[in-house]
């Protein structure tokens, strides 16, 4: 069963990217990582631009609506994604609680859509 | 009715709740085997408690008062179940048991039995704990859930579960006989130590759920103990969590640091519960059936000999970690072993014994990668010391310990 677990950043998480490679934060993100390899539930995963680099595209009774940043207005934004191998929910949690962005900002852990879904739209 | 009237009743409740609750959800279950209604039930009577008592005083016997109320409403619910025929001998006996209560009588104890039937066999290992927590402490579904690392929603629904099959599956009410006695009591001191691995693993920072956690389980270590007097490996269980309890305030440092136990500060560790966990060990031993949880006791009475003598006595560490590993193969077990023979024996010796760990079983388990980063690293392999410091890092939950590790790493 795979799951998606999303990663919402507080703005001073996002802030804490811009350390270099021996800096503890990013540090305890490549141990991460690297046990969700060596375990073997790792499929795939990656990181977003901070949200002001985002755009937000409307279509609304045919006119374009073009919006600066982020879909949600929050404090905590959507900062990237893991997608994991798992048997249940209960070890999704588990990976999630050992995430290093559950301890500042949070992350949801949600199921990917059923494969008779996902194949319906990708064909 | 004024304030303070009402915060004083709200207190003595929330008192009497706690002291009562086990008792009296076992008391109202042990004929129906209906643990949600005994629950709600009580739940009622407790309301009810708090409308009635500001007005009308605390009543003599509260306990006797909230039982005669959850009892009616009890019947109530019984009644209209319409399973009349099943039910009218349980009205009867409860009706009867009433006018007992009334006139001062003591209900019977009937919490061991709660106990064994929240850990029967038949029921998810998983829910033995929660159940507990639940039924004889009177914890709310979404509070142990969280505990527990599980959607509130998805608890309520294990929990609903598991007391269906309580009520409907047959699961008998009753002290097993003596030949499962030992297998059967093993499954509650499980259900009981890892309420108290939560609540210990938990206490990050201003979190106090974690803290709380592992009170109840005391708690419930003792109400168990009080229910089997001199039973050993109750004992064991009880002085297990006491030592562990008493180095709680060592464990941080005032800036909320990780503290490992080897660089722990004796005087920081709370005598009394240290004192009172000797007393339980020593009683336990002398009646020569060591099992499980005494001789996990005996590991953590020769930590806390260190507070006396100033050093820690590896090698009866490990000898008593060798005699766990005969009883169970547990992981942690295993793990400890091969850490007390490093610090016994020297390194070598200690990699040595955790090279026989099976990889399959440690993918995602914490502690056997701090401990082989921390072997590596004794025998000068800088580059594996790292690449298992980083196992340990990314698996682990707390952030003090993730700090902890990455600063070792360095």
């Amino acid at each position: 069963m795979q799951f998606a677990l999303m990663i919402y950043h507080t703005p001073e998480e996002f802030d804490m990217r811009k350390g270099d490679y021996s800096d503890p934060h990013l540090g305890a993100w490549r141990a991460y990582y690297k046990a969700l390899v060596e375990a073997g539930v790792y499929v795939g995963a990656d990181a977003l631009e901070v949200p002001e680099t985002g755009t937000t595209v409307r279509l609304r009774e045919g006119k374009r609506r073009v919006q600066d940043g982020p879909y949600a207005d929050t404090k905590e934004q959507l900062a990237g994604f893991i997608i994991l191998e798992l048997p249940s929910v209960d070890a999704a949690l588990e990976w999630a609680a050992r995430c290093p962005g559950a301890s500042l900002g949070a992350v949801e852990v949600r199921p990917l859509a059923k494969e008779a879904l996902r194949q319906g739209f990708t064909g | 009715m004024n304030g303070i009237n009402q915060e004083d009743t709200r207190r003595t409740v929330e008192r009497i709740a706690r002291e009562s609750y086990g008792r009296l959800v076992a008391y109202l279950s042990v004929h129906t085997h209906d643990l949600a209604s005994a629950e709600d039930a009580l739940s009622e009577a407790l309301v009810s408690a708090l409308n009635h008592w500001p007005q009308d005083g605390v009543p003599q016997n509260p306990e006797a008062w909230l039982m005669t109320a959850a009892r009616r409403s009890l019947i109530d619910v019984i009644r209209h179940q319409r399973v009349v025929q099943a039910s009218e001998p349980t009205v009867k006996l409860l009706k009867e048991d009433c006018v007992e209560t009334v006139t001062g009588t003591q209900f019977p104890e009937e919490r061991l039995k709660l106990l064994f039937v929240c850990a029967h066999p038949a029921i998810d290992p998983g829910m033995h704990t929660p159940l507990m927590l639940q039924t004889v402490l009177g914890l709310d579904a979404a509070r142990i859930a969280h505990a527990f690392l599980i959607a509130p929603k998805t608890m309520g629904q294990r929990l609903f579960r598991a007391k269906t099959k309580i009520r409907s599956g047959g699961i008998p009410f009753e002290i097993p006989e003596e030949h499962d006695l030992p297998e059967r009591l093993d499954a509650v001191l499980e259900a009981i130590y890892a309420a108290f691995g939560i609540g210990w693993d938990d206490m990050v920072g201003a979190d106090q759920r974690g803290r709380n956690l592992a009170e109840e389980a005391l708690w419930l270590a003792r109400v168990l103990l009080q229910l089997m007097p001199g039973e050993p490996e109750v004992q064991g269980l009880l002085a297990l969590m006491l030592h562990c309890e008493a180095r709680r305030p060592a464990r941080r440092a005032p800036d909320g640091r990780y503290i490992p136990l080897s660089e722990q500060d004796p005087e920081q560790w709370s005598l009394p519960l240290l004192e009172e966990a000797e007393r339980h060990i020593a009683e336990a031993f002398k009646q020569g059936r060591a099992g499980r949880f005494q001789l996990e006791a005996a590991v953590q009475s020769v930590h806390a000999g260190r507070a006396r003598s100033g050093r820690t006595d590896w090698a009866a560490i490990a000898l008593f970690y060798g005699r766990l590993i005969h009883i169970s193969g547990a992981l942690g077990t295993r793990v400890g072993y091969a850490a007390a023979v490093a610090e016994a024996n020297g390194p070598e010796a200690g990699f040595a014994a955790l090279e026989l760990i099976d990889q399959c079983d440690v993918s995602d388990y914490q502690p056997y990668w701090a401990v082989r980063a921390h072997l590596l690293h004794r025998l000068g392999k800088t580059r594996d010391a790292a690449d298992a410091y980083d196992r340990a890092i990314g698996l682990a939950e707390d952030p003090a310990v993730r700090t902890f590790l990455l600063q070792k790493r360095g």
